[in-house]
């Protein structure tokens, strides 16, 4: 059986930009990250009115993802990052910091949990994939292969969308990719290094 | 009670990130749910939040909500007659 799998292709979402492959396909100066993913959701002609719901966490990785996936693909997901859902806890946190007024939003506590991204993607593509997401410290250069290999040559997807979405306040940084059975760059600790 | 009916509308609409919605694209009796503004569950929770939070109206029975979160105008008609601030 093959060992070997590929990167197809790849996005890139940091410092106001967005990279597919390298190439720039959106750009928005300085703005917030909330600004800067509204600017994008239009630029990129989404039209999926539920994405101005999502925490910015879901935003980013959704945004990434949008790059890369058709609706309806036999594409598991890997996911992981290093602050887990931090950003929103903090934001669900003061909703309940204050006993005099203390009004927790159900739409911020959704989110609470970092794996709330992939199944914001999953319906949008309305995949029934595997789907898991990580905490890590830094990038798993070598987990993701290892993983993504293993969801392939065991069947349980055709392909795999793997990404690291992490984002902390303004502090925020995306990378996911496609890795399938064909493809340029292959599937390895040591190009994961060299792409990151 | 139109002021009132404005201001609700203004209040789902930035409780609920309705991003490309208007006060007057909502009109008083259409559906918030289903068909209509197309709301859906966790929607309904952060309205139940809003009217404790807006107008002092705790909601015993969730259940009630179905009939007051029919359109802007049940709404308006009971936080009219049950609004504490």
């Amino acid at each position: 059986m093959n060992d070997r799998f590929y990167i197809q292709n790849y996005c890139e979402i940091r410092n106001g930009e967005i990279l597919l492959n390298g190439e720039r396909v959106f750009s928005a100066g300085n703005e917030s990250f909330t600004d800067f993913a509204k600017m994008a959701y239009r630029h990129l002609a989404i039209a999926y009115p539920k994405f101005f719901k999502m925490d910015k966490l879901s935003k980013l990785a959704f945004l990434a993802s949008s790059q890369l996936l058709s609706e309806e693909s036999n594409t598991a997901l890997v996911f992981a990052n290093r602050s887990s859902s931090l950003d929103t806890d903090v934001i669900y946190q003061c909703s309940i910091g204050d006993k005099e007024a203390w009004y927790p939003s159900p739409a911020v506590f959704v989110y609470t949990l970092p794996n709330i991204c992939l199944g914001e993607i999953s319906i949008k593509y309305k995949l029934y994939s595997e789907n898991s997401f990580f905490v890590f410290e830094n990038f798993p250069a070598a987990f993701f292969p290892a993983y993504a290999g293993l969801l392939i040559r065991t069947r349980k997807a055709d392909d795999v969308l793997c990404g690291w979405v992490e984002i902390l306040e303004e502090d925020y940084r995306a990378f996911v990719y496609r890795v399938g059975k064909e493809g340029l760059i292959e599937h390895n600790e040591q190009n994961l290094n060299r792409l990151i | 009670m139109d002021q009132l009916k404005l201001e609700i509308k203004e209040k789902i609409i930035a409780a609920l990130n309705l991003e490309d919605v208007t006060a007057a694209d909502i009109n008083d009796d259409d559906a918030l749910f289903g068909d209509g503004l197309g709301l859906d569950s966790i929607d309904a929770l952060e309205l139940i939040v809003m009217l404790d939070k807006d107008y002092g109206i705790k909601l015993s029975d969730p259940k009630e909500g179905r009939n007051i979160f029919r359109s802007v105008n049940t709404m308006a008609a009971y936080i009219a007659e049950h609004r504490t601030k």
